[in-house]
């Protein structure tokens, strides 16, 4: 907490969960895609799905997917914004069971054919929480460049990233463990104090029983 | 960010630095900025803002239809003198009521403390400069001050509706904006924090009851209380009266009481005027939209 979540941020009304933490989840959910979206459906759970309309989440989450911060004058137009780039979008209503009350499901398909489910909420004050990736529950709130890791559940495995990364100079701030079941795919998210340099995420993706590299840059 | 209005008030003294400096220094510690950075983002704040007021739409409606065009109408009856709080008191009305119409109708706004209380200190701080002439260097040291006293507030109890009921939003709002005027207006820390607490004071209890669960009604008309709430705060305490309950202790207070709240006055949009006949009739009505 600091004075400019006081005063702050300048953003597009109306709420600053339900607009401001929506275009964050779309800002998040595009940075972690690393393309373009070709194609987003759109679930809204609880509370975005019942006041969500009044509140432009509509607008807001879908203002995100394409890039646009919380404060840009187009979110209100941004259903017009996404049919001039020839973005495909639709919205349905769903029931995520017990989650957070301002919950979104979104599938996406990006322009080079990468495609990703990502599960995310607003927890309030604009502030956001991605809860699962592609089946597999997480948690992190994007204020950190973060490094989402999907690998085979076997041994060595931890160790091997950490080694990697302290012979690469980055510092770890946080780290989480999860996995869908025993022997199943595991995820490992791990938050970084600096951005961690492009030619590292391949090199990564090459090690033994990683599956898949995603990595949250915050530029 | 300091825990109490008392260490602020004591570090006044003890370093001899007014209030917004305090306030500042030790933010600048926790973001790691520089004094000047951290004052021109500041000052843009206070920039933004006006820029909001003059940006407002008198022919915008929000989505659900409910809210939009008041602000026009407190403009023209102003003109027209029909004001019985008169001209200074009645810009301050028009302000709050354009601000949260602009939230509502997805304008550009700064959230301070929270996007539905978002009027309360535009309309109070623009008003009292174009009134008495301060510089925008002495309306970003105030902005400082109140984001201080918010500061304060988040700390011992809470800013979002959701946790605290409206008291939260609006109540921190004006308890912000009335110990920033205070400080333009010569007040010391001492004197801020009694500002600050006796607005506070006035808005506990307040519900978050709004209608189909939108920042609209009543938020648009409980910033206009929670402005004016904020001058006559800061005009008691010019006078020379104080708060009789110390300042922290009526944070504390906005925290019990928001404990104390059923759910369904805490932004749910169930209880209160989200509740009556009319208030769910319009829920119904706007669900199906």
């Amino acid at each position: 907490m600091n004075l400019f979540d006081i005063i702050g941020p300048v953003m597009v009304g109306p709420s600053s969960s339900h607009t401001a933490g929506a275009v964050r989840i779309g800002n998040i959910a595009r940075k972690l895609m690393g393309e373009e979206i070709a194609k987003a459906k759109i679930y809204f759970h609880g509370s975005f799905q019942l006041t969500g309309k009044g509140h432009g989440t509509d607008k807001a989450l879908l203002a995100g997917l394409m890039g646009m911060p919380v404060d840009d004058s187009r979110i209100p137009r941004s259903y017009a914004e996404a049919d001039i780039r020839g973005m495909a979008y639709a919205f349905f209503p769903i029931d995520l069971g017990d989650v957070h009350p301002n919950t979104v499901k979104l599938v996406l398909d990006g322009v080079k054919g990468k495609h990703r489910e990502i599960v995310g909420c607003s927890v309030g004050g604009g502030r956001i929480e991605i809860t699962e990736i592609d089946g597999l529950g997480v948690s992190f709130g994007g204020d950190y460049p973060t490094l989402v890791i999907r690998n085979q559940d076997i041994p060595g495995q931890v160790q091997q990233v950490t080694t990697f990364l302290a012979e690469e100079n980055i510092n770890i701030g946080t780290m989480q463990l999860y996995r869908a079941a025993r022997g199943a795919d595991a995820v490992m998210v791990i938050e970084c104090d600096k951005e961690i340099p492009e030619d590292v995420i391949p090199a990564l993706e090459g090690l033994k029983g990683i599956v898949r590299v995603t990595y949250l840059s915050l530029k | 960010m300091y825990k109490s209005l008392a260490e602020i008030i004591a570090a006044e003294k003890e370093k001899n630095l007014p209030f917004w400096k305090v306030v500042m220094q030790d933010d600048c510690i926790e973001l790691d900025i520089s004094e000047e950075e951290s004052f021109q983002r500041m000052k843009y704040m206070y920039e933004v803002m006006k820029a909001s007021d003059a940006a407002y739409e008198d022919n915008l409606m929000s989505r659900s239809g409910l809210v939009g065009t008041d602000g026009k109408k407190i403009h023209d009856a102003r003109l027209a003198d029909k004001l019985v709080c008169g001209d200074f008191i009645g810009r301050v009305i028009e302000r709050a009521v354009k601000m949260g119409e602009s939230n509502a109708c997805m304008k550009r706004i700064v959230a301070a403390p929270t996007a539905g209380s978002c009027g309360v200190i535009p309309a109070v701080f623009i008003t009292v400069q174009e009134e008495k002439g301060y510089t925008d260097d002495q309306m970003t040291e105030a902005m400082f001050v109140a984001a201080g006293i918010g500061g304060v507030i988040a700390h011992r109890a809470f800013l979002a509706g959701a946790a605290g009921g409206c008291q939260a939003e609006i109540g921190s709002a004006s308890s912000m904006a009335a110990g920033a005027i205070a400080y333009l207006n010569g007040a010391d820390a001492e004197g801020i924090a009694h500002a600050a607490a006796i607005a506070m004071k006035n808005l506990l209890g307040l519900a978050c009851d709004p209608v189909a669960g939108l920042v609209e009604v009543p938020c648009v008309k409980r910033n206009v209380v929670g402005a004016v709430n904020a001058l006559t705060s800061c005009d008691m305490v010019l006078a020379g009266m104080i708060s009789k309950i110390p300042p922290d202790e009526v944070f504390d207070a906005m925290r019990a009481v928001g404990r104390a709240m059923p759910e369904n006055v805490r932004e749910t949009g169930t209880g209160g005027l989200a509740g009556t006949p009319t208030g769910i009739a319009y829920r119904e009505k706007i669900t199906s939209l």
